[in-house]
């Protein structure tokens, strides 16, 4: 997040686009209603008519797949009345009159068409956020779950920048990231361009600091694969040992047979896990890791803030912390470096990571901090671009809408979006062991319009089978009215009917992000 | 900033407090039983009272506004008596339960009659007598117990936003309640406990499999570990295990709030399913090993892959449910040791 969750409750324009916070992000879900019961309009952008949708001030239903389109269409209509911020415009951003140029074409009549929704809504919509100067866009992996996910992305900072919304208190550009640390896995380098704090791995002044901090010789100055280039590098032999911590992609990621039979065929796998998950089943060998109960560490959460995690009580029967058991195997490959415990690694980190530079254990207690904070004196940073774009001047980047990789046919005539329940968590390896949330929900399910279920025969309850390219599964059908007749849901959580059998049509070329949140399906009764 | 006189010392305090907050940033200690910061003051309890100059009436601090000049007096007799008998009126109409509750300990009801010395209500009449409403999956309230003080209903209201329960104002029955008191699990309630955490006494309280009390218990702060939000939460534990959890009163993220998988999703740290040794195929199946085995294992197969086929034979999935320092020295491991970059996580699931 540009900005910080406590700014939610001062925005009094609240713009909702593929974030189904209340659920996924239950916490900021009700900071989200409570600006809203202060008096702040709240726009909602969504496939689904979700639980923030029924006190949206303007709902725009739009199709899965076409949020590139909408934003264009408000950004253009934004311009053409004259209500973009051009002081702002003029001061803090570079070429605007490309993006003025690109966005042309997206007028209000064509993107009400590509985005199945009303055009007086989009107006409406756009002039509600363009004329508010404490306007905040909050977002998802309904943004970012495309083959477009990383243009989705650069037009929402397109529409904030045009606006002046980047930079300012109770703004800005809201990415809610998922899980616990995701934030703080990309922050230490869980990418295979990137070290701690996105120093890039081909930059060689980079590499020649990382060398003299871990006294090594020789980092590879090339980037590497990412997970799905990974899967595939199993499958042509290339990839021979495969290393997994905390991960469940037998059930979490895109086209499921595809990821089994990569880690079937792969000569070596190590998971390291708290449960037996459906990937540990498949590894050669399975190592006890400490639940984060059982540890200390630091986890970053979505607006950036480090925030301590604490032991609570000793490791369950055999199992050791994830860093000691890194540590460990360092050691005997020759690599001999000792922590006594977690904060000693915080010190290196910050050591080496610019934007951890002033955060240690000792400044956590009172506490979270949220980087940037470079220096120990350094209080921590509420919103980013304070002064000006991290990069010099924010730049306008002109996108285009190109829509989804698959879209419905004759054969595949819906389509299937997937994501989150407030009951559950990912692949449910640990909610999936909480008695009281599997009664509430029990199990996989698919939500189909009444009038899609009714033409096709289908009642609440009963048990359909779904089918995509890539495979098929059971599921049971969930009757609602919260989605149009062409589009059904699934939840991704359950390994039994999971969803990502069915998903994992195509990749963004440049984040490779898999598009989860739109696959051609066809819908049958089973039997 | 205004003057006021607290218990004959002068203060200099924000304008904007109230009584409550500047006897607080005076180090005063004022009884208080439906107060929370985070709520519209309420007023509904009366257990704040305190004498101001010139004000005939005993005066709530948590809803009085301070004024320059205004002089107060915390704890005289005639305080002190004004709160003895708010507890004796609420004890007139509360379960003398305290020697079996699952919230004595923790219960400011029963801190305050034992501070000011109340042993049982001394008006005699009829006590509420209601069934317990169980429905909800995580927590339970116990009607008998509820002192209205209104703080769920605030908490669920003003904070959570979603509504459920309304004090239901039916003169001696007044409760605080879902909707014609159908119960939780036929109301909107979506779990989160927000107004359990908030509950002064016992009414409302988490199910629990066995009884434990409050003072065998340690709480350690940490963080939640489901959503990017990143709440602060208390791991409530005993004899070694994790049994529950509960929010920090106070702080950013989340301002003493949590949502369900937050309040009520701790099992699986100590679920029976656990992994607790180190397994290694043999034959096709994983069996139980040694942590020496495993890792001698893993480093020759390190080793091997590495001579017969390069570093970037070697790749690892980091995650993003481990903590930054087991990220850091994972990808630090593949780089710097095993010498590839082949390292990502499901940053984009
Ligand atoms: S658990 Fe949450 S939603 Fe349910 S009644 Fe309490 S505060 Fe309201
Ligand atoms: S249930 Fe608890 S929090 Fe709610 S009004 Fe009664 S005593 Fe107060
Ligand atoms: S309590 Fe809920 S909202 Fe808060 S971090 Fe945990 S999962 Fe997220
Ligand atoms: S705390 Fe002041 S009236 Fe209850």
């Amino acid at each position: 997040m540009t900005n910080s969750i406590s700014e939610v409750v001062d925005n009094d324009v609240i713009f909702v686009i593929g974030t189904n916070t209340t659920e996924n992000h239950p916490v900021i879900g009700t900071q989200i209603k409570r600006a809203k019961a202060k008096g702040a309009k709240l726009i909602v952008a969504e496939p689904r008519r979700i639980e923030l949708a029924e006190e949206a001030d303007v709902f725009l239903q739009i199709k899965p797949g076409s949020n590139i389109a909408l934003l264009n269409g408000m950004l253009n209509y934004i311009i053409e009345n004259d209500l973009h911020d051009k002081e702002y415009i003029a001061e803090r951003t570079e070429n605007f009159e490309e993006l003025k140029e690109s966005v042309k074409s997206y007028t209000l009549e064509r993107v009400a068409e590509i985005c199945d929704v009303d055009k007086d809504d989009i107006a409406k919509a756009a002039r509600m956020y363009a004329e508010s100067d404490r306007a905040g866009i909050y977002y998802a992996m309904g943004i970012t779950q495309h083959r477009t996910g990383t243009h989705n992305v650069i037009a929402t900072s397109n529409l904030a920048l045009a606006c002046g919304n980047i930079g300012r208190e109770f703004t800005g550009v809201n990415p809610l990231r998922g899980q616990n640390n995701v934030q703080g896995a990309c922050d230490m380098g869980g990418l295979p361009a990137d070290y701690s704090g996105y120093q890039k791995v081909f930059n060689e002044d980079v590499a020649q600091k990382f060398e003299k901090a871990w006294g090594v010789e020789n980092l590879p100055r090339e980037g590497g694969l990412t997970i799905p280039d990974m899967l595939d590098a199993i499958g042509d032999g290339s990839l021979r040992f495969l290393y997994i911590m905390g991960e469940n992609p037998m059930v979490s990621d895109p086209d499921i047979n595809h990821v089994k039979h990569a880690l079937e065929s792969i000569d070596f796998l190590v998971v390291q896990d708290i449960f037996l998950t459906e990937t540990a089943e498949l590894a050669d060998v399975v190592l006890p890791a400490a639940s984060f109960a059982e540890k200390d560490g630091t986890f970053t959460n979505t607006e950036r803030r480090v925030q301590r995690v604490r032991k609570a009580i000793e490791p369950v029967g055999d199992s050791k912390p994830d860093w000691v058991i890194l540590m460990e195997i360092m050691r005997r490959l020759g690599y001999d470096k000792f922590y006594k415990d977690p904060s000693k690694i915080m010190e290196e980190i910050a050591s080496v990571t610019p934007q951890y530079g002033g955060i240690s254990y000792e400044r956590l207690e009172n506490g979270g901090l949220q980087w940037p904070c470079p220096t120990k004196d350094h209080p921590g940073t509420k919103y980013l671009h304070k002064e000006k774009i991290a990069r010099g001047k924010g730049l306008f980047h002109p996108v285009e809408h190109i829509g989804s990789a698959e879209t419905k046919d004759e054969e595949y005539p819906f389509i299937l979006t997937t994501g989150r329940i407030l009951y559950h968590y990912h692949t449910r390896s640990m909610t999936g062991r909480e008695e009281g949330l599997n009664k509430i929900a029990p199990s996989s399910f698919i939500e189909i319009n009444k009038c899609t279920a009714d033409k096709l025969g289908f009642k609440d309850g009963e048990t359909i089978k779904v089918s995509s390219r890539r495979g098929s599964v059971d599921v049971v059908v969930k009757v609602t009215d919260i989605i149009d007749e062409d589009v059904v849901f699934m939840p991704f959580h359950y390994a039994c009917g999971a969803a990502n059998y069915l998903t994992g049509a195509a990749l963004d070329p440049i984040s490779k992000i898999p598009e989860y949140k739109v696959s051609a399906v066809k819908l049958e009764k089973v039997g | 900033m205004v003057k006021i006189e607290i218990n004959d010392v002068t203060y200099d305090v924000p304008e904007d407090f109230t009584v409550l907050q500047a006897c607080e940033q005076a180090g005063i200690d004022i009884p208080t039983l439906c107060n929370d910061d985070r709520l519209v003051a309420h007023a509904a309890c009366r257990m704040c009272l305190v004498e101001v100059e010139g004000m005939r009436n005993l005066m709530t601090a948590c809803s009085l506004k301070v004024s320059d000049g205004m002089k107060v007096k915390t704890h005289t007799p005639k305080v002190i008596e004004a709160r003895r008998s708010v507890l004796d009126l609420l004890m007139s109409n509360h379960p003398n339960d305290c020697l079996t509750c699952e919230k004595s300990g923790e219960c400011k009801l029963q801190d305050y009659c034992y501070e000011y010395g109340v042993e049982r209500g001394s008006f005699v009449g009829e006590r509420r007598d209601l069934p317990p409403d169980e429905s909800n999956e995580f927590y339970d309230y116990d009607r008998n117990k509820c002192i209205l003080c209104g703080r769920c209903v605030r908490v669920c209201e003003e904070l959570q936003c979603t509504h459920a329960l309304t004090i239901d104002n039916r003169g001696f029955g007044a409760l605080a309640d879902t909707p014609f008191r159908a119960g939780r699990a036929e109301s909107t309630c979506v779990s989160c406990g927000n107004c359990v955490a908030v509950c002064p006494v016992g009414a409302l309280l988490p199910k629990r499999e066995k009884r434990i009390r409050a003072w065998d218990t340690k709480k350690v702060k940490t963080t939640c570990t489901y959503c990017g939000v990143g709440c602060q939460l208390e791991l409530i534990t005993h004899k070694g295990k994790v049994i529950g959890s509960k929010p920090v009163e106070q702080g950013e993220p989340n301002h003493g709030l949590l949502c369900v998988k937050g309040s009520y999703a701790t099992d699986f740290i100590n679920h029976e399913e656990r992994l607790k040794t180190p397994l290694i195929r043999r034959n096709g199946v994983l069996e139980e090993a040694s942590w020496n085995a495993a890792f001698d294992l893993i480093v020759s197969k390190i080793k091997e892959t590495k001579e017969k086929y390069g570093s970037n034979s070697l790749g690892g999935f980091t995650s993003a449910r481990c903590t930054n320092e087991d990220n850091y020295l994972f990808q630090k491991l593949f780089r710097a040791v095993i010498g590839t970059n082949n390292v990502d996580h499901c940053a984009r699931l």
